[in-house]
């Protein structure tokens, strides 16, 4: 049983804030994380593993510093890691992302592909079922749950009012909700091991089957025209006062707007 | 690609036991706008079985055609029968445009879609307009809402986007409005089928849907525990409305997921929202900004959500909420004595 499990490292929107005199995003400082839909994803890839047996690769598409994130995959238990990087992939966008993925994707044996629903930078949700697509691979988005059976996979597929119970054949591509469970520490041993030397494989442009019109932002059908902070609506009242006056005050001004 | 050959608004019309979902209706409202700045119609397009009785609402909510896909294959929503088909409808009419609600199946449906005929597709859009040269402008939040970024698709068509359910506005409904409505045969959708329906797990909710709701009344991480949130309910009850919660409520526990508002939650646009407790992490106010008039109550007068607020007040939500509530019903008993 082979499992491909794709993550992304993306910064910690949660921590990103605005420069409140430029109104432009405070980079600096904020930590890189594995998305934690995709670690999600790691983990139950790993649980898989324990349960059954299998050989699971995490494989990121970013520059040279996301291998900090694959080491860390490695470390809670992952069994190879694989980063493709090349300078001719920057500047895709989901479609060129997942054409990428796909690609380097076929150079291995796979029964099993996990991605994370969405990452917290993009909050896309496309990647996932992109690849599928590109593979020509059944996938299921929103798994809240997954086993396998045989040669299939059981997974609870979250809507919103409802949920299915669906069954596919292998090979087969979800994506994982961070609801799926509760992602394990790294392990010192596995951190020993995770920061050896020649541990991450390299994917280049080279070392791909893939048209040049498919990568990068040549390949890209879409293109960011220009981003901007939000306009900041003007400041209301805000007053300080002992309980009680503040609730007379609140509903004195809900009847000045006739809510009251 | 000959991107003259493509004209059109198209609308995806996401529906669920027979039922259409309000986003579709909303996109509708906003395709008549884009197709009115390119000079040309909205046709939506429904797939389903047994789903023709449906065209009549989609005209009267301003429709201007129907595309119908119906085929037992269609019943129950899996990708890849829907991929298909609406594959299918894109490469046999051509559209410019197509729009899809960014629900738990248009996040699904469009990606695949958009893969399959090699199109650009723009996620989770809270602004469509067109261009001076033409092309759609797709505004996103993106950075968890820290920044918004408009992206285009130029040389590809159709331009395809999913938009939020609750961003864009409706039209009010035209009694005995009609509209022509087209049946698109897709063969052998059934052999499509590649996956199986074990169980359906319908979620029972009592409660009123958040988006549905016009009063609002939000708890956040300040509550300090689940069963603080009963205060919340009744002030809710005195104002008519229902309880909502700031992602850190969800995450504690203290509330489903199916009530929190912002980012990664439901977007919502009430009369009145009041957030206690909660301090407006940006992903809390992009799901929230829009509402007409909002409350907070927070003991940190730092709290960036004081900066959105209408009116606020510095305290602790435990200790004012129940008086307000009580004030509440105090004007309201005046009110229904006079």
């Amino acid at each position: 049983m082979n499992i491909i499990v794709c993550i992304k490292q993306v910064p910690d929107t949660t921590e990103v804030r605005l420069d409140p005199v430029t109104g432009t995003l405070i980079r600096q400082g904020v930590p890189s994380i594995i998305n934690p839909d995709d670690k999600a994803g790691l983990e139950a890839a790993l649980r898989l593993k324990d349960q059954y047996g299998a050989h699971v690769t995490v494989l990121t598409m970013g520059p040279p510093q996301a291998d900090i994130a694959l080491r860390e995959a490695l470390a809670m238990g992952a069994d190879e890691a694989v980063l493709i990087t090349d300078r001719a992939f920057g500047g895709a966008d989901t479609w060129a992302t997942s054409s990428t993925l796909a690609s380097a994707i076929q150079k291995f044996d796979y029964d099993l592909i996990i991605t994370g629903r969405q990452a917290i930078d993009g909050d896309t949700a496309q990647v996932g079922p992109q690849i599928a697509e590109h593979l020509g691979i059944v996938n299921i988005s929103y798994a809240e749950e997954l086993e396998l059976e045989g040669g299939t996979i059981k997974v609870k597929r979250q809507y919103e009012d409802r949920s299915h119970s669906i069954r596919a054949k292998l090979p087969c591509l979800i994506t994982a909700l961070s609801e799926l469970n509760e992602p394990r520490y790294m392990t010192p041993g596995g951190i020993f091991d995770a920061c050896r030397e020649g541990e991450i494989k390299l994917l280049s442009r080279a070392d791909l089957q893939i048209d040049d019109e498919n990568i990068g932002l040549k390949g890209s059908p879409t293109r960011v025209y220009r981003s901007f902070t939000k306009a900041v609506k003007g400041k209301g009242s805000v007053v300080t006062l002992n309980a009680q006056e503040s609730a007379d005050w609140l509903v004195e001004k809900l009847q000045e707007k006739f809510i009251l | 690609m000959n991107i003259q050959e493509y004209q059109g608004v198209f609308v995806f019309i996401e529906q669920l036991d027979g039922k259409i979902l309000g986003v579709g209706y909303e996109l509708i409202g906003k395709g008549r706008e884009l197709a009115k700045a390119r000079d040309t119609q909205v046709t939506a397009v429904v797939l389903g079985h047994n789903v023709g009785a449906l065209s009549k609402k989609l005209a009267q909510y301003g429709a201007d055609r129907v595309v119908l896909v119906d085929d037992p294959a269609l019943e129950i929503y899996m990708t890849e029968p829907y991929a298909k088909a609406l594959s299918e409808v894109v490469q046999a009419y051509k559209p410019e445009i197509v729009l899809y609600g960014a629900t738990a199946i248009g996040r699904d449906l469009a990606p695949r879609v958009s893969a399959r005929v090699h199109t650009g597709l723009t996620a989770d859009c809270t602004g469509l307009e067109i261009g001076e040269d033409g092309n759609m402008l797709m505004t996103r939040p993106a950075f968890g809402g820290n920044i918004m970024a408009t992206i285009l698709c130029q040389n590809h068509r159709p331009q395809m986007a999913t938009v939020r359910p609750g961003v864009m506005q409706r039209i009010s409904a035209v009694e005995g409005a009609d509209c022509p409505v087209e049946e698109c045969k897709v063969p052998n959708l059934a052999d499509s089928v590649n996956v199986e329906i074990l169980d359906i797990i319908k979620k029972v909710g009592e409660r009123l849907d958040i988006m549905d709701a016009k009063v609002l009344v939000s708890g956040g991480r300040g509550m300090g525990c689940a069963e603080n949130f009963a205060m919340l309910e009744e002030l809710a009850d005195a104002l008519g409305g229902t309880v909502s919660s700031s992602r850190a409520a969800v995450d504690s526990g203290w509330q489903p997921k199916d009530r929190q508002v912002g980012q990664t939650g439901k977007t919502v646009r009430p009369n009145l929202y009041i957030a206690c407790g909660i301090s407006g992490a940006i992903q809390h106010l992009a799901g929230m900004e829009e509402s007409d008039l909002i409350i907070a109550i927070n003991k940190d007068e730092s709290a960036p959500i004081f900066e959105t607020a209408d009116f606020g007040v510095v305290g602790d939500a435990c200790k004012i909420v129940p008086l307000f509530t009580e004030a509440v019903k105090r004007v309201q008993m005046m009110k229904s004595n006079a």
